[in-house]
């Protein structure tokens, strides 16, 4: 497919005895902004470096733009890498580090100089050009070392936890530019991070990991919104679930009777082809579509669950807390702080957690 | 009660930097007394003039450095910075590889491999410069072996030579370069060889623009470890060398034990420490000129 | 990029190799039987009994040894203490002090000879094993004060605070803190000295009294009067007794 920037296929990587990338296939279109998210250990940065060279798969292939890049060597590959630390050349200034790969590749004087001009320009550093990177701050190394990799035009721009060594309020900054630059640029990028938020927020598509495997790939919105196996729900958003039995399946709906809590009727959830009466399940739904109300109520409509309030946080904008449901279910809720007033529930009071059926998400327990 | 506070904090202070110094005292006199003193001694007799008999009169004159722009003497001191250059840039050339090499061994290796590279270093210099005569001599194994194997049928006449000069120097200094080089090119964040990989250089580019110029503080220190011990060698160029390889260091020895020209050799002797002092300097300001460059304060 | 390209390895063991193979030679041949030393005829243990019963060169291993045990003693004596002033100190003069105490480290042997051999005849002090032993103290105790230091600066200095605030004098922290911990260092640094004072030539060459002399001296003389099996047997004692004295020293840091 034309179309594809990066094809990766049954890559597999060992670390010793350790499997780091188990089998992973991912395709990743042109222009897009991918990013491989995960915790530690989950194989993403392994996965990374085997794209740009630094590492070689023990099975399985890469293609780059329909080229296969088994035995090539990661100075003669089409794909940048912008490293977690920046390594910046500390003894060359701003304008030579990014100059550099064009040096290596023997293009004509007058060219770098109009090409590193504009680079800079794209990352708004021109004036600090001949700075050397010891004088120049985190956010500013970080836009030398992006320079310093799109001024290449390669065709897949790697980018290593870019935003890992950047203080809050700089993070959110440079995503936004990132982002802008990314869309301006037009060249495919692939991102390593563990932070979630960040790959939501930067990401045309992401990859879940986890302990070498692909748990999910697909836009941010669906991994939100559709987890498709409780570790993505975990690992992309707070999941709230309850477990039990799958019962009455039919066009597409169902009853959930929970495992641990007594309902005098069972939770309405959606449920995808495939799925059958009598089989475990888990229901997860997101703590931001979760109606709080005092007291017990009841709504015909939407599923309604009672509890107890645990724990309750005030985090400036909303309010963060637990409410235990039952023995032993607890559910983290978000109230917002919209209206000025008073603390939403108190400590310790039964509560009454509604939410539309339809924001449930069911996930089959193998 | 704030001066009180105020005093006895100062008299805490002064008390352990007292202290410190009344611990520096004993090697402190001992270096002054036979150390400092005899450097100055020899400052003293290098414009003092020669006895009839080898003594020193203490008249003043400047005879003896006058004596020193003599071209045989200058033969020798040109003679003797040409040894030390080749000598310095031949265990550049090969303790450079060495050195790259241990510094990307896994860490218990690196240790091992430094280990046997000090080993000889600290073993009796005189025996190891005696070996190189039991290889090179005429009867010497090399040569033995190289006539068994029927390769040569006449001796090669290797040493008492200004080769075999170089051979013991490169030999003895070697371990003096490559422990600086390893200590700078171990600091190198090996993040910055794989950026340079990325955007596309090949092995040389590689070397000349990222490797040389982050290892440049480590390379001077090397060189001048080496170029100044072996500028004022005098073992291996007196048990190796031939008549015409005299360095500066058998000259002084010459003018103080055979001559006994006392007050030639201190001039001799002040010339080779003037131009050692000098390396030295030029060394310090290389490196505060480095950190200054880079940004650093 | 963790392998190593082969010529990288190849020049590498190259360079060891030849570290190594002059005293391997050396050693090897001591061993032979042959007096025409250059070819291989024989295992003999035959020159090393040679060595034993020549009086002159045990005269010579005798005094090198006494030499060495004065001079490393005064060396650490002298050393220790200068290297925890010295790391003490503040202020301007530290540099400079510094730098004195360095001094001999960059000097050229030669000169250090010559000046001491200058120097004790200005002030009429005959030459002998004791010129000697004032001599490599001279130039030994910068090598004691770098390797105390350099384990000093390691030492967190809140011990020696901790051990104040609990009652402790300056002498009893010294003893029961900071010796403990920097023991190992003195020690390498003591093996270290011991070594370069038995190996030491040329400085011994200059300030050596007539009858004050060392195993280092005896072997220039064999040497320069025309060479006999015995050198090889006698450096091959000398090389493997520095080798085991340095391999001692540095185990010992270690720790």
């Amino acid at each position: 497919m034309a179309d594809l920037s990066i094809d990766m296929r049954a890559l597999v990587k060992r670390h010793g005895a350790t499997l780091a990338v188990d089998h992973v296939s991912l395709k990743i279109r042109r222009g897009e902004f991918f990013s491989l998210l995960g915790p530690s250990g989950a194989g993403k940065t392994s996965l990374l470096r085997m794209l740009a060279g630094f590492e070689t798969p023990d099975a399985g292939d890469i293609l780059i733009d329909g080229q296969s890049m088994a035995g090539v060597p990661p100075n003669r590959r089409p794909v940048n890498l912008v490293f977690q630390s920046y390594a910046l050349f500390p003894h060359m200034s701003v304008a030579e580090n990014v100059a550099f790969g064009l040096q290596m590749k023997r293009v004509p004087r007058a060219e770098v100089a109009e090409r590193v001009g504009a680079t800079l320009e794209l990352v708004r550093l021109s004036e600090k050009r001949d700075r050397m990177p010891g004088q120049l701050s985190g956010g500013e190394q970080q836009r030398v070392a992006l320079a310093r990799a799109l001024i290449n035009r390669p065709a897949v721009v790697l980018l290593d936890e870019p935003l890992a060594a950047l203080d809050q309020q700089l993070r959110q900054q440079m995503q936004i530019e990132l982002k802008a630059i990314q869309a301006q640029v037009g060249i495919t990028f692939v991102c390593v991070t563990h932070h979630q938020e960040e790959a939501l927020a930067l990401s045309d598509r992401l990859a879940v990991m986890q302990q070498g495997r692909v748990m999910q790939v697909g836009r941010p919105e669906d991994l939100y919104e559709r987890p498709e196996n409780l570790f993505v729900a975990r690992f992309v958003g707070v999941s709230n679930e309850v477990r039990g039995t799958l019962a009455d399946v039919q066009a597409g709906e169902g009853s959930l009777l929970p495992n641990e809590v007594s309902l005098s009727r069972g939770i309405r959830v959606p449920v995808r082809a495939g799925l059958q009466s009598g089989i475990q399940v888990v229901m997860t739904v997101r703590p931001e579509r979760i109606r709080v109300s005092p007291g017990h109520v009841t709504g015909a409509d939407m599923n309604c669950l009672h509890g107890v309030v645990e724990t309750m946080r005030y985090i400036g904008s909303e309010w963060q807390g637990v409410v235990r449901i039952g023995e032993s279910v607890r559910w983290t809720i978000h109230a917002s702080n919209a209206t000025s007033g008073s603390r939403p529930v108190a400590l310790g009071a039964p509560v009454s957690l509604q939410w539309n059926p339809g924001d449930g998400v069911v996930i089959p327990l193998t | 009660m704030n001066q009180s506070s105020l005093s006895v904090e100062s008299a805490v202070g002064s008390r352990s930097r007292f202290a410190g110094f009344r611990l520096l005292v004993p090697g402190l006199l001992w270096t002054i007394v036979f150390c400092l003193l005899p450097m100055i001694v020899v400052l003293a007799v290098s414009f003092a003039t020669r006895g009839t008999y080898g003594g020193v009169v203490w008249e003043f004159s400047l005879d003896n450095y006058r004596d020193l722009l003599h071209p045989l003497y200058g033969r020798i001191f040109v003679q003797s910075l040409l040894m030390a250059g080749m000598t310095t840039g031949l265990c550049l050339a090969l303790g450079f590889p060495l050195a790259y090499y241990i510094a990307r061994l896994p860490p218990r290796r690196q240790a091992l491999w430094l280990v046997l590279i000090m080993i000889p270093f600290w073993t009796n210099f005189l025996v190891r410069t005696y070996a190189w005569i039991f290889i090179l001599r005429t009867e010497g194994l090399l040569n033995t072996v190289l006539m068994q194997l029927h390769m040569i049928s006449t001796p090669l006449d290797l040493l008492y030579s200004n080769q075999a000069v170089l051979l013991g120097l490169v030999y003895g200094y070697l371990p003096f370069m490559v422990l600086p080089l390893y200590a700078a090119i171990e600091r190198i964040d090996p993040a910055l060889i794989e950026a340079a990989w990325d955007l596309y250089a090949d092995r040389w580019s590689l070397f000349r623009r990222v490797l040389i110029p982050l290892t440049k503080p480590g390379i001077i220190a090397g060189c001048v470890l080496v170029f100044i011990p072996s500028l004022g060698s005098f073992l291996t160029p007196d048990l190796l060398g031939g008549a015409r390889s005299m360095m500066v260091g058998n000259l002084i020895q010459h003018e103080y034990l055979v001559a006994r020209d006392w007050p030639l050799g201190s001039a001799l002797s002040i010339l080779l420490m003037l131009i050692v002092m000098g390396s030295l300097l030029g060394y310090f300001n290389a490196q505060s000129r480095q950190a200054g460059e880079r940004g650093e304060r | 990029m963790r392998k190593q390209g082969l010529w990288l390895q190849g020049i590498s063991g190259l360079g060891m190799a030849f570290l190594y193979l002059p005293i391997i030679v050396l050693v090897l041949f001591s061993f032979n039987a042959s007096r025409l030393s250059a070819m291989w005829q024989g295992f003999s243990w035959h020159w090393y009994g040679v060595l034993w019963h020549d009086e002159a060169l045990l005269a010579a291993a005798a005094n090198s040894l006494w030499v060495a045990v004065l001079s490393t003693s005064l060396v650490v004596l002298l050393g220790v203490p200068a290297a925890m002033g010295l790391e003490r100190l503040r202020g301007r003069g530290k540099q400079a002090l510094d730098t004195i105490m360095l001094l001999p480290l960059v000097l050229p042997e030669v000169m250090m000879g010559v000046a001491l051999l200058l120097f004790f005849v200005m002030i009429q002090w005959p030459l002998s094993l004791a010129t000697v032993v004032i001599g490599h103290a001279a130039f030994n105790l910068p090598v004691v004060i770098v390797m105390v230091r350099a384990r000093l600066q390691k030492l967190d200095p809140r011990l020696e605070e901790a051990a104040s605030d609990l009652g402790a004098s300056a002498w009893q922290t010294f003893y029961r803190v900071t010796w403990p911990l920097v023991r190992p260092a003195v020690l390498g640094a003591a093996l270290l000295a011991f070594t370069i004072s038995l190996d030491d030539f040329i400085v011994t060459f200059f300030v050596a009294g007539p009858g004050a002399t060392t195993l280092p001296l005896k072997v220039y003389s064999m040497i320069k009067s025309g060479l006999s099996p015995e050198i090889n047997a006698l450096s091959s004692v000398l090389v493997l007794a520095s080798m085991g004295l340095v391999g001692l020293s540095l185990v010992h840091q270690r720790r």
